[in-house]
């Protein structure tokens, strides 16, 4: 059903944990729906020195939550931004169809935590904004199991 | 890596004596029973002896046992041929909130063709309300379709006392007794049913077989129109190696019922209480006594179902889970949902069934590797997080769902 990638990073999940002095943190999904992710980032000078994750969800939500963190450590925010689900998928080797919501979560928690760190910080500039929203996206949009 | 199989009310391991058996059918008598040849002549002498073993089983008569292809062909085959035989004069079906799809998707369609669809809701035990059968039965029910035990938390019904209710309002009565023929005892007459249904997968016969009973003088449609086959309600050529499967595993179901039951039951009672007394903040799903010999459901808070099986499997042991990412579907299990379960205790479901080649050592050895895996998956969760810090549960907005 899962790539072996999936696998290994649901097995071995990278970045599991919080940080205490995190300067960005996002949490999107919830219990009843069946996944939740928390998404915390450290970022200095424009750059996510680190990112951490907590994860209640099936194997992909844990394995995409991992892959997201994965790919925006060391980058800028304008790089973290333009993270997409698709990105997260591919780095995953592809995921099925019916967990295809869970990549979307992820980019959603990267996505939820940098809006965090800005609101912090002053707000969203506004030649960013069309990067958030996707957290505005709802169901009609984006059906579970829909195939992207 | 050695394996534990412990998902025995999904399907079953097919005894040797069976398959056996089975081989018999395949090789040497290959006859169609309907010839009147030789070949012919004596294929269908096996399996009007395998009709009248099976039916002996169920304290039934050979005539009221009609082979069909599965548990799932049986359930439509009792509600659809009722209503088609009788739905012009009735028109109000009743069953309750925990049935198998089989019958809950049978009656969806129904309902697009007029028919009132009932579903009696079930007690956090899963123990079906006859107060609210008795409140909703009458003049205009057709059919009362209540299982005789569930698949997913083995709850067994009170189906003695719903057949006499249907009985007093001379309404039919079917109930889907898939998981209990075989593991407990089932009496077609000491129930008082109008039909039942069993399938051979789950008694450790193989996939493909099952049967309706009808009780003597109780027509509903035909289910295949063709041949003389079934008494002509289920055409086409019998399925003899199939047959002569489930009368061997059924028979021997029935003869060991009394030993197997006491041992699965004795496993089952002390891998509940290790892992209520291992793992904290778990809750037994279903009835604590009124419960399938081999069926253990709990639900661990904070987690995940199918995280939970991914780290079950690749540990060696196969069970299930309610949980919606198993399901196929965006909710959890309507079962867990009509117990009065939140869905996120829903979702954090595992279902280990015992079956009949499970040794208690094997079985209870999930117990320290299940422990890991909650935990495991426990300090990855946000909600544990919290929850251990006294915050309340982070709850997010999901765009998907919302």
């Amino acid at each position: 059903m899962y790539s072996a990638k999936v696998m290994d990073h649901f097995e071995n999940p990278r970045n599991v944990g919080e940080i205490p002095d995190a300067n960005g943190v996002g949490v999107v999904g919830n219990a009843k729906c069946g996944d939740i992710m928390k998404m915390y980032l450290k970022i200095e000078n424009d750059v996510i020195t680190d990112c951490k994750f907590k994860t209640f969800g099936c194997g992909s939500a844990i394995a995409t939550s991992s892959m997201a963190t994965e790919l925006i450590i060391g980058k800028t925010i304008k790089e973290a931004m333009a993270l997409t689900n698709k990105a997260v998928a591919e780095a995953l080797d592809g995921l099925p169809p019916i967990k295809m919501h869970c990549s979307l979560l992820a980019e959603q928690a990267v996505k939820a935590a940098l809006k965090d760190y800005y609101d912090k910080n002053g707000g969203i500039p506004e030649e960013y904004n069309d990067y958030f929203n996707v957290l505005d996206e709802d169901a009609d949009e984006h059906e579970h199991g829909e195939e992207e | 890596m050695t394996r534990v199989y412990l998902d025995n009310a999904a399907t079953t391991k097919v005894r040797a004596e069976v398959v056996e058996e089975m081989n018999k059918a395949f090789t040497i008598e290959y006859g169609n029973p309907s010839s009147i040849y030789e070949e012919g002549e004596s294929a269908k002498a096996l399996m009007i002896d395998a009709r009248e073993r099976i039916a002996k089983c169920l304290n039934a008569s050979a005539n009221e046992i009609f082979f069909t292809s599965c548990g799932s062909e049986s359930d439509n085959w009792a509600i659809k041929g009722a209503a088609l035989r009788y739905g012009d004069k009735k028109k109000k079906i009743i069953i309750s909130a925990i049935e198998h799809h089989a019958i809950l998707h049978t009656c969806d369609a129904l309902a697009k063709q007029g028919f009132e669809i009932v579903k009696l809701p079930v007690d956090e035990y899963g123990v079906v309300s006859l107060d609210e059968l008795k409140k909703n039965i009458d003049d205009n029910t057709l059919i009362v379709s209540i299982m005789y035990a569930n698949n997913e938390i083995g709850t067994i019904q009170p189906v003695k006392e719903i057949a006499n209710i249907c009985k007093e309002h001379k309404v039919l009565f079917h109930t889907d007794a898939v998981q209990a023929c075989g593991s407990v005892p089932v009496d077609v007459k000491d129930i008082g049913c109008d039909m039942l249904s069993l399938s051979g997968h789950k008694l450790n016969a193989p996939k493909g077989i099952g049967l309706l009973y009808i009780r003597k003088g109780l027509v509903i449609n035909n289910l295949i129109d063709g041949g003389q086959q079934e008494r002509g309600k289920r055409a086409g050529t019998e399925n003899l190696p199939y047959i002569l499967g489930l009368a061997k595993a059924l028979e021997l179901a029935c003869q060991e019922m009394e030993e197997t039951s006491a041992r699965i039951s004795d496993i089952r009672d002390t891998l509940i209480a290790e892992i209520e007394k291992e793992i904290p903040y778990c809750r037994l799903n279903g009835h604590r006594t009124q419960r399938l010999p081999g069926n253990v459901n709990f639900s661990f808070e904070f987690i995940e179902g199918e995280s939970m099986l991914l780290f079950l499997n690749i540990k060696g042991f196969a069970c299930s889970s309610g949980s919606a990412c198993t399901s196929g579907s965006l909710d959890p299990s309507h079962v867990l949902l009509a117990i009065g379960l939140p869905h996120e205790i829903a979702h954090g479901s595992l279902r280990m069934s015992i079956g009949k080649f499970n040794t208690k050592e094997e079985v209870l050895s999930i117990v320290p590797v299940l422990k890991g895996i909650v935990q495991r998956l426990r300090d990855m969760s946000p909600l544990y997080e919290d929850f251990m810090n006294g915050r309340d549960f982070v709850q997010g907005k999901c765009a998907l769902c919302d």
